[in-house]
Formats: structure tokens, C-alpha cells, sequence
């Protein structure tokens, strides 16, 4: 296996191009987190031509809702969510230079247009593996729509956080070349 | 009659909900060791390594396995000699509200349609049978959205039969991808009514992983149903590879002779259950 390739946000277009599906990354650096809830707040807030509670141009967003924190805890368990349910809000945020999200699942063809439009990238990280992964977030602080409660926007700082390209920029899809790899069915 | 008392009931499904969320039942760890050991794709064992490594860290340190500790969903049999001091739903209500609590595990409940979330993963599920004795017997298994969203039901013609009823679980699977978590445990359900179907297909999963029904001809086509939803090529969390599904339970009930309801609940590798006998 090859080794990790080391990210550290914010990233500009030249770090998404050399970023292919399969590739293995570890991210360093803040994330901030959003799933279903907070897009939904985001995308009105556009639309209302304001501005948003976080720039996230270069930025990479983190599909998550963790559990709470216990005593002496940074963050609860955090493992990705379906990314799916966040396709009808991505482009909109693609469009202003996200550059990156963080699930699990496969987007749809809107997202991935986009993001080949806009030079972005779609990383995977184990589902399920909420424990595992909050080892790697070092600092967690909500800083919009605290409401939510578990759906708050959060600002994360993660080392080493473990993810997959899934999707790269020029169309290369993990999921797709995975499964024809071993499918025996026809 | 028996006396049982509702803070009793109470206590139990806070303990519950909580041991649940942390621990990996041994079953469903030693399924997914035997997929970690099978898997041919290199990038599907490190997922499943991860896997292993995530539910043993989080029943060490009593942590939530998954961020998503689910919506709370609970059979329970109360035997006919068995006196409740109390409303069953409330005593449980109540132990679902200290549980995810006290326990730090998310609150994933809202209003279907405001999406205001009510604060405290309430109301659970609840499925109630009265049965002989003088025991209650408690079984949680809290749900997750992101499987649970990929399962279907489907009222099939009769005509469609056998080959019909594969080809919706393999459509059912392939569609799903890595949205539900794969390595996933599916549950199918035959027959009955629309919600019976459904029913079906829940009840199957607190089946032990791989455990085959009792009738020959349904535990025949489990195993040829985990072998087709193998061959899709799905593997652990959709990156490709040959372990799709840990195991393939089918459960079966009579219908109308103008009906063939089939209803396909799928698990993701989380697959938390824990029972309580009082």
C-alpha cells in the first residue's frame, strides 16, 4: 500500500489536481463540520444574499454530528455521515471555493460536475469508525447555529486525520473502479 | 401476578441504551473478524482493521462505537402474569431519556417535518407482546439513519415469485452502495402484510449474525442471497471488495394469494442489539 498523502487546509486548486480517486490522505490542519441541518441554514442565508458564518474558500467541510462530549473530552465520537443528503446544497458552496468535503456515500452527478467545474475533491472516511477517528480531532469549538445542537457548525482541528479520495476533480470515482474491480456479477 | 416495578423498567433501558451503544455484541465481532480475514481487497481489509480497531477502542474506554446511537427501537415481551406498576412506554421513554443522557450519546430525534429536534432522543420505538410467563423481556437495538435509509419495501405480483423477490434484495443492495456501511447484516422480510413485511425484516436482524433459519428452504435462500449480494463487488464501505454483507436473514409469514410483500431492512456493521431479561 502506498503511503498517506499529508493535506493541510486550506488548499488551493494545484493540491485538489494532484489528488486522485483511491489515493490515501491524512489531514492536518481546521476542518469545520455541517451536515443536513446547517446546509440547509447556509444555503437560505445565501439566498438572502448574506454572508456565511465561516469563508469556505480553500476550506473542506466535514459531514458530521458527533456525540457530546464527555468530561475531559475534546469532541464525542465522530464518525462521516451519508453525504448524499447534503448534494442538494453542495455545488452552491463549491461554487464559492469549497474545496473539499468529508462523508461517506456516493454524491450525485450535480456535485460531481461541479466539482470537476470548480476543482474539488470528495474524500471518504470509515463509517462507523466514530471512536477511532475522534482521536484525530484536537480542538473542536461551535461557532454557528449552537441551537442544532449536534448539527452545529464546528471548527475542528484535526492531526492526522485519516480519509480517502473518492472522487478527484478530473473524474475519477473509488466507488465506481472498487466495485468493477471485484463484481462477479454481471 | 408477579410485580414488577416501572422504575425497574426504567433503570434497565438506561443500562441498556448505553451498553449498546459502546459494545460490539461478540457475534457481530466475530463476523466481522471472519469478514477481515476473508476480504480480498487490501483497501477492504484496512477498512475492516479500522472497523476492529474502532469497536474494541470504543468498549475499552466506554465510548459510542458510532456517532449515530440511533433511534431507539425496542421489542418487548411481557408475560401475561407480569403486574406493571406503571405505563410500559413511559417507564422506557423515561430510561431512553436518562440513557442518552447520562450515557453522551446523541440525541437524533426531531419532528418529522419541523425537524425540531426534541432534545432527548425520545419518543422510542416501541414493540409490545404479551406472552406466557411472569417475565419482561427487554431487546434494544438502537438504528441508525444511515442504513436504515437505504431499506425498501415492495408490494410484488405473486407472478414475480422467487426470482423476483432476489432480484429486489441484489437491486436493493446494489443501490444502496457504501451509503448503509457495508459490510451490512440484511434483513428480508416475506409475506404477511405491508407492515408485517416490515416487521419481517426488522425481527430477522436480532437473529446472531449468520445464525440460519430454522426452515430449510429459507436458510437455502439466504445462503444464495449472501452470495449474490457478495458478488456485487461492493465491499466495506463501497471501495470495492467481496464482503458486502456479513450475512443474509429471511424471515417468512403467510399473505393474501393476491399479494407478495417483501421488505429488505438493512444493518450497517454497527450492529448494536442488547437484551435484558426482568
Amino acid at each position: 500500500m502506498t503511503e498517506p498523502i499529508k493535506i493541510t487546509p486550506p488548499i488551493v486548486d494545484a493540491d485538489v489536481m494532484r489528488l486522485k480517486a483511491g489515493d490515501k490522505v491524512l489531514i492536518t490542519g481546521v476542518i469545520y463540520t455541517a451536515r443536513d441541518a446547517a446546509h440547509k441554514r447556509l444555503v437560505e442565508l445565501l439566498d438572502r444574499g448574506g454572508k456565511l458564518p465561516f469563508d469556505v474558500k480553500g476550506q473542506l467541510i466535514y459531514y458530521v454530528g458527533p456525540t457530546p462530549a464527555k468530561p475531559g473530552q475534546v469532541i464525542g465520537s465522530a464518525g462521516p455521515t451519508t453525504s448524499g443528503r447534503m448534494d442538494a446544497y453542495t455545488p452552491r458552496l463549491l461554487a464559492l471555493g469549497l474545496k473539499g468535503m468529508i462523508g461517506k456515500g456516493a454524491r450525485n452527478k450535480d456535485v460531481l460536475d461541479a466539482m470537476k467545474r470548480h476543482k474539488a475533491v470528495y474524500f471518504a472516511a470509515v463509517g462507523g469508525a466514530a471512536a477511532l477517528i475522534a482521536r484525530s480531532i484536537k480542538k473542536a469549538e461551535i461557532i454557528a447555529y449552537e441551537d442544532l445542537g449536534p448539527e452545529a457548525i464546528r471548527r475542528l482541528e484535526v492531526v492526522d486525520f485519516p480519509a480517502i479520495v473518492v472522487n478527484d476533480a478530473v473524474g475519477g470515482d473509488l466507488f465506481h473502479q472498487g466495485v468493477e474491480k471485484y463484481r462477479r456479477a454481471p | 401476578m408477579r410485580k414488577i416495578s416501572a422504575l425497574e423498567i426504567t433503570k434497565v433501558v438506561k443500562e441498556l441504551c448505553v451498553g449498546a451503544a459502546c459494545n460490539l455484541p461478540p457475534d457481530v465481532a466475530a463476523a466481522v473478524k471472519s469478514a477481515h480475514a476473508k476480504e480480498e481487497s487490501p483497501l477492504g481489509k484496512e477498512v475492516l482493521g479500522q472497523i476492529i480497531e474502532n469497536f474494541e477502542i470504543a468498549g475499552r474506554e466506554g465510548l459510542p462505537m458510532c456517532q449515530d446511537t440511533g433511534i431507539a427501537v425496542f421489542f418487548v415481551e411481557v408475560g401475561r402474569e407480569a403486574a406493571m406498576d406503571g405505563s410500559l412506554a413511559d417507564a422506557v421513554n423515561e430510561g431512553v431519556r436518562q440513557g442518552y443522557k447520562d450515557g453522551y450519546l446523541r440525541k437524533s430525534v426531531c419532528h418529522p417535518i419541523k425537524r425540531l429536534n426534541t432534545g432527548d432522543n425520545t419518543p422510542a420505538i416501541i414493540h409490545a407482546s404479551i406472552v406466557e410467563g411472569d417475565m419482561v423481556k427487554i431487546k434494544f437495538a438502537p438504528k441508525g439513519a444511515g442504513s436504515e435509509n437505504m431499506s425498501r419495501l415492495k408490494m410484488l405480483k405473486p407472478a414475480e415469485g422467487i426470482i423476483g423477490i432476489k432480484a429486489f434484495v441484489v437491486e436493493t443492495i446494489r443501490e444502496a452502495g457504501g451509503n448503509p456501511c457495508p459490510p451490512i447484516v440484511v434483513g428480508v422480510g416475506i409475506g404477511g402484510d405491508f407492515e408485517m413485511s416490515a416487521m419481517l425484516a426488522k425481527k430477522a436482524l436480532l437473529r446472531p449474525v449468520g445464525a440460519p433459519n430454522p426452515d430449510h428452504d429459507l436458510s437455502g435462500l439466504e445462503k444464495e442471497l449472501l452470495e449474490l449480494v457478495n458478488e456485487l463487488g461492493i465491499g466495506p464501505m463501497g471501495f470495492g471488495g467481496t464482503v458486502t454483507a456479513l450475512a443474509v436473514h429471511v424471515e417468512a409469514h403467510p399473505c393474501h394469494i393476491a399479494s407478495l410483500p417483501v421488505a429488505i431492512n438493512i444493518q450497517c456493521h454497527a450492529d448494536r442489539h442488547k437484551e435484558a431479561v426482568i
